[in-house]
């Protein structure tokens, strides 16, 4: 299996399904190699063996049987018939979620994934399962067509706006997996990944007491005195990767989905009902907890609220971050050409 | 009636028998790729009428069953009137033709200037395509503008199509009117009926999806 | 439907050459290119022959500009982030790349310029049907392309070549532009196939029976139903997405009770059909020169024949099998995954038959064989990553990932553009009356498979290990990869920049060819190379089998 997957660079195969679908996959592809060649291989030997003699040969006409031409029929259709009659039966295996599994609800929108679980908790880009329990995510978008792909679980769906499409898995070993988006949704299509964090029941049943616990090294951030002598500010570096500000968010000064936090701290800001408000620490804050309460002029409303997901010593570290920018340098060279700017902040407003 | 100009094959033909049967057979195969095109757009309409039947009774209610079957029989009458005019052409009879070629367009025209008070009517309402309008702020029935915008797409596109039938039918009238086109290559303006006649069958098929039912 | 010649040259009747006593020794007639030289008769000539040239040049310009798109794109997957483009740019470029590919250059390829230029030849006739149709159908092309390539200049279009609502109705890019010019552009593909079918059908010479039409009439024939029947599909729902994203009428807009769904059903019902548009005239192409190569008959001609109609038919039947994971039905997915798999079987019959048509035939190893040769691998390993792919299971992994890049430009690219060029250099001499140099051809078609391997190969893996398609930033893992892919990308171009050099060379320098460089026997071969206005100046005797190789020809030329 290994060999199999090495051969064929597939990810480690991380849900119950992924054996029998690479085994199927293997088959598959070596009958196709081994086509190929005997078909190029043929022709080439034909050539060299009925080699043109002279320029004006002439040649008997050779035709084909009918009963050959049946046997050929038969064996390429059932050949074709038993690989559909294999795949077949995983594809209904792998729509079906079986009863009893856990429901995860999956909200997309440009560019992320929100997820919500059944004890009322949520979260932004990670979603954290236990192993072996079967997974069951419903799954709906808010804008455009986005499509849940986890290679390393060889299971993906498209989210829709307007109805709601299920996927389910069960991972077998702990690990985090990624979450690609496999729908094309707009400028950031690439950027909108996450992850899927599988825990043993241990670790399962700790998180579940206390939400998420990065792993142990990287435990910096967690507020005030929790890596050492690592400054605030640093701290506020790792959470800003860790909980994805960064996806929207740049600290050197150039526009992304979200304004640039760089010269932020104590600037007047524009806000989209023609407010002026100071950035202070209170509307950093606001800005985090409640995004849609005060929204920056010219930029949409796509900031999600994450209100109960930071901590307050996440929240502060982030502060710090964004109070150490105010001087930064005047953003370097490149900034994104305007169309650029304007089509990625136009790109989800229904007309 | 003698032809002024002698009508002869296009070059490539060998005669214009196998003209006429090479114009026929385009003219089917055109009516073919029509067929297909606005079956796409029935196929769009028998989906969303299975998704929100209520809407789309609603919408049907709304329309004026008057003017949409007026219309219904004066392409009907048209068609008839070209038919007839093709047989009077291959007669002989190639002042009787234009003169029904004639009346042909005119309906034609009388069908759009139907069409446009409906639109009109639609207009003062409130409906326009898309869901747009102040009629749609009293009628809330998800599907409405999905009715509204078929509607208007399918029968706009329709029109545009009775404006080229017209248009076709106007050219091959001048031909006639020229002495270009008679007894011997009536085929031409029987392929102008044709496609007349599927702009006429197509309505057939709207009238019921946007009035009856 | 003319009445009044246009031509001011008419020819005699047909009859007066076949006068007993006529001078064998053929007469110098003006060929088709000399008749009239000047630049309005080539712009407003119904001559088909003209026609295809005409075609030929413009789609080989469509086709490198498509192509330098996919060189920028390439590149800039050499680094896993911003390379040379913006992450806008990236994605304008690859819809850019392929609605180019697709509607300006592969659909019209084959058919538009070879089937236009030869195709009369092939049935015995003068012209298509309607001629002046046809030019009408080069000029709606024309206009087509440019609204496409103007909407580039005002903001591109971002959507992917699939189009799909809601982003495509929201997308703040040039998207009614872009698809007004492809829904124009279809009006030329249903006019050409109208052309093609009505001539099919009657304009055949005395005693060209339907079973003895050459098999790239038939492939040909076979992609004009399909493009007659599906074409206006994807006009109407191109349309209402042009009024979606222009007057914002949301027929597609989930929140007015829109369905996107059902604009993928609508799309693909036109677009798995048309890729058989795309590859059956190549598979016309190999029959052609198969049997021309090898000296012989088609292993089996009417397989070959009514496999092209199956493929056309059966090719309706499929669409669904790119949306397995777009949330259908799992029976309606089983039904696409089994109609997928039958469909394959029709072109599996054909790969085999022209395989045995070597057997026991006089093959000489030509630049167009090579081709074929290349072909024949290449298409049968991407038909095969198809009928994988349609095995459903495998699918939810692959969909929307390089697999499926790798799949389609391995049938399009190694099926399609090879035969392509198979066929340009099989019927240049024909064209032309020059041939092109033997050793340099050889020598770029190696470099054009060769390099086409080693740029789409490795991203069957890179799909494998999860890679998605339309990525603009892809995470580190993957930079080997596609730093091989895009080396192979510059060989391949090597191989086809070679080409065009060297054709461009034979035009002027190039050995002259006569009529019948290959010795074939097929139709076209039978007059002068170029061919004279009106085709045959002297009608040849249509009874002969078009691969009937038992016996030497009769008398060499027709002109
Ligand atoms: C006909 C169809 C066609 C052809 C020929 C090609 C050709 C090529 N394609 Fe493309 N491709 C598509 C159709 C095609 N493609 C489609 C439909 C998509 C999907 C788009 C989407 O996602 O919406 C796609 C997407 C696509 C991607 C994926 C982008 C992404 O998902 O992010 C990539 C990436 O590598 C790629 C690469 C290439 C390369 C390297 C070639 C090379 O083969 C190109 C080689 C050509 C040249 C280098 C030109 C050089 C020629 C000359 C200079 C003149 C020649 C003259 C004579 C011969 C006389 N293509
Ligand atoms: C010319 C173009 C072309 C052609 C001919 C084909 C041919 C086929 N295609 Fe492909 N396809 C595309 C172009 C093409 N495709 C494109 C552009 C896409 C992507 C669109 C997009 O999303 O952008 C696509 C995507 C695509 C998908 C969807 C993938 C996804 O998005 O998830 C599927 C799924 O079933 C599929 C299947 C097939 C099949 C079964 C065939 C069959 O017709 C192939 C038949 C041929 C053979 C099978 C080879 C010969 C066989 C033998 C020699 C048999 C010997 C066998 C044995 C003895 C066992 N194709
Ligand atoms: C999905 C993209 C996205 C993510 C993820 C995101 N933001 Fe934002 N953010 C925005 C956008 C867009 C705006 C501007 C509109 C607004 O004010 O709501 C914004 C505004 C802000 C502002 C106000 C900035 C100003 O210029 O006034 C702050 C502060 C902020 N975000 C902090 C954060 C922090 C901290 C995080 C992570 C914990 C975060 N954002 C994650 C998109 C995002
Ligand atoms: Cu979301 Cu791509
Ligand atoms: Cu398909």
């Amino acid at each position: 299996m290994d060999i199999l997957r090495a051969i064929l660079a597939l990810p480690s195969g991380g849900s119950t399904v992924a054996d029998r679908i690479d085994l199927l996959h293997g088959f598959v592809i070596t009958v196709t190699m081994l086509v190929s060649t005997f078909v190029f291989v043929t022709a080439a030997w034909f050539t060299a063996r009925y080699h043109r003699k002279q320029d004006d040969q002439l040649t008997e006409n050779v035709s084909a049987t009918r009963g050959g031409e049946a046997v050929l029929i038969v064996g390429i259709l059932s050949m074709f018939l038993l690989w559909w009659v294999i795949g077949f039966r995983q594809y209904v295996e792998v729509r079906d979620p079986p009863e009893g599994s856990e429901v995860v609800y999956v909200d997309a929108k440009q560019w992320m994934w929100k997820f919500a679980y059944a004890d009322g908790r949520v979260s932004n880009d990670a979603l954290t399962v236990p192993v072996g329990r079967p997974i069951k995510l419903v799954m709906t978008s808010r804008d455009v067509i986005h499509s849940f792909y986890v290679p390393g679980f060889r299971v993906k769906q498209d989210v829709l706006p307007g109805r709601y499409t299920t996927l389910w898995f069960e991972v077998k070993e702990p690990g985090t997996y990624p979450i690609w988006c496999a729908e094309y949704c707009g400028v950031s299509h690439s950027l909108m990944r996450g992850e899927v964090r599988a825990l043993g029941a241990d670790d399962y049943a700790r998180w579940k007491r206390q939400g998420d616990r990065p792993p142990p090294d990287a435990d910096c951030g967690r507020g005030p005195g929790s890596c050492g002598d690592t400054s605030l500010v640093e701290q506020g570096r790792l959470v800003a990767e860790r909980r994805q500000c960064v996806a929207c968010h740049t600290l050197d000064g150039q526009k992304h989905i979200g304004p640039t936090w760089a010269r932020l701290y104590g600037s007047e800001r524009v806000l989209a009902d023609g407010r002026r408000v100071i950035a202070d620490e209170g509307y950093l804050t606001r800005s985090m907890m409640e995004p849609t309460a005060d929204v920056v002029a010219g930029y949409r409303e796509v900031m999600p609220s994450y209100r109960g997901t930071l901590t307050a010593g996440e929240t502060s570290a982030l502060v710090e971050l964004i109070r150490s920018l105010r001087d930064a340098p005047a953003p370097s060279g490149i900034t994104l050409p305007r169309l650029e700017v304007t089509a990625a902040s136009d790109g989800g407003t229904s007309p | 009636m003698s032809s002024s100009i002698p009508i002869r094959p296009a070059e490539h033909f060998e005669n214009l028998e196998r003209q006429a049967h090479a114009a026929r057979l385009g003219m089917w195969v055109f009516l073919a790729t029509e067929v297909l095109l606005f079956g796409a757009a029935f196929a769009l309409f028998a989906t969303y009428q299975v998704q929100f039947p209520h809407a789309f009774k609603l919408g049907v209610e709304h329309n004026t069953k008057v003017l949409g079957s007026l219309n219904t029989g004066v392409l009907l009458l048209s068609s008839t009137l070209v038919a007839t005019g093709v047989h009077a052409l291959r007669a002989g009879h190639r002042k009787v033709a234009s003169w029904l070629v004639t009346a042909t367009i005119g309906l034609g025209l009388v069908f759009l200037v139907i069409k446009g008070i409906e639109y009109g009517k639609h207009f003062d309402e409130g409906i326009y395509p898309g869901g747009a309008g102040h009629w749609f702020a009293e009628h809330h029935d998800r599907g409405l503008a999905e009715f509204w915008t078929l509607y208007f797409g399918m029968t706009a596109l329709h029109a545009i199509h009775v404006t080229i039938g017209a248009c076709v039918l106007g050219a091959l009238l001048s031909s006639i009117l020229r002495g270009r086109l008679g007894q011997e290559n009536a085929h031409r303006l029987e392929v102008g009926a044709i496609y007349w006649h599927l702009v006429d069958v197509i309505w057939i098929f709207l009238w019921p999806l946007f009035y009856l039912a | 439907m003319s009445t009044t010649p246009l031509a001011p040259a008419a020819s005699p009747a047909p009859e007066a050459s076949h006068a007993p006593g006529a001078s064998p020794r053929p007469v110098a007639h003006p060929s088709y290119l000399g008749v009239d030289t000047t630049l309005r008769s080539w712009l407003l000539t119904t001559d088909h022959k003209r026609i295809g040239v005409l075609y030929l040049v413009t789609l080989l310009a469509t086709m490198a500009l498509g192509g330098f798109f996919a060189l920028a794109l390439r590149i800039e997957h050499l680094t896993p982030n911003a390379t040379i483009v913006s992450a806008m740019t990236y994605n304008r470029m690859f819809t850019l790349h392929g609605v180019i590919m697709v509607w300006l250059f592969l659909i019209p390829s084959i058919p538009s310029s070879f089937g236009n230029f030869v195709l009369p030849m092939m049935v015995g006739a003068k012209d298509v049907a309607f001629p002046r149709l046809n030019l009408l159908s080069y000029w709606i092309f024309v206009a087509g392309s440019i609204l496409v390539l103007l909407s580039t200049g005002i903001g591109g279009i971002d959507t992917g070549w699939t189009f799909y609502p809601p982003y495509s109705s929201i997308s703040a890019t040039a998207v009614p532009l872009a698809l007004l010019g492809v829904f124009i552009i279809g009006f030329s593909t249903i006019l050409t196939g109208l052309n093609f079918i009505v001539t099919t059908h009657t304009m055949r010479a005395k005693g060209v029976g339907w079973m003895r039409l050459p098999l790239f009439v038939w492939s040909i024939y076979a992609t004009s139903i399909i493009q007659v029947l599906a074409t206006p599909v994807l006009g109407m729902v191109l349309l209402f997405v042009v009024v979606d994203n222009g007057l914002g009428w949301g027929l597609f807009d989930p929140a007015r009770g829109g369905d996107p769904v059902l604009y993928q059903h609508l799309f693909w019902f036109y677009s798995h059909p048309a890729v058989y548009i795309m590859v059956l005239p190549g598979m016309g192409v190999v029959s052609e020169v198969v049997a021309s190569y090898a000296r012989k008959n088609p292993f089996s001609y009417k397989a070959i024949a009514y496999s092209s109609l199956g493929i056309a038919f059966v090719g309706f039947l499929t669409w669904g099998h790119h949306m397995f994971v777009a949330g259908m039905s799992k029976f309606d997915a089983g039904a696409f995954g089994v109609l997928s798999m039958l469909v394959a079987v029709f072109s599996a019959i054909k790969v085999f038959n022209w395989t045995w048509t070597l057997k026991r035939g006089a093959v000489a190893l030509k630049t167009p064989l090579l081709y074929i040769f290349a072909f024949l691998f290449l298409f049968v390993f991407g038909g095969m990553t198809g009928v994988a792919t349609a095995s459903m299971s495998l699918d939810v992994h692959w969909h929307d990932t390089y697999f499926i890049v790798a799949h389609f430009h391995f049938i399009m690219v190694g099926g399609t553009l090879t035969a392509f060029l198979a066929g340009l250099h099989y019927w240049f001499p024909k064209m032309c009356g020059r041939m092109y140099p033997e050793r340099l051809g050889m020598l770029s078609a190696a470099l054009v498979f060769a390099g086409f391997f080693v740029t789409f190969f490795p991203q069957f893996l890179l799909g494998n290990a999860g890679m998605p398609r339309r990525y603009f930033n892809y995470p580190p893992q993957f930079q080997v990869l596609h730093i091989v892919s895009t080396v192979g990308s510059w060989v391949l171009a090597a191989g086809l920049i070679l080409t065009a050099f060297y054709f461009l060379w034979s035009l002027r320098w190039g050995a002259p060819a006569g009529p019948n460089p290959w010795g074939s026997r097929s139709f076209e071969w039978r007059t002068a190379s170029p061919p004279p206005k009106h085709n045959f100046r002297r009608e040849p005797p249509f009874e002969i089998d078009p691969y009937d190789y038992t016996q030497p020809l009769p008398d060499e030329v027709y002109q």
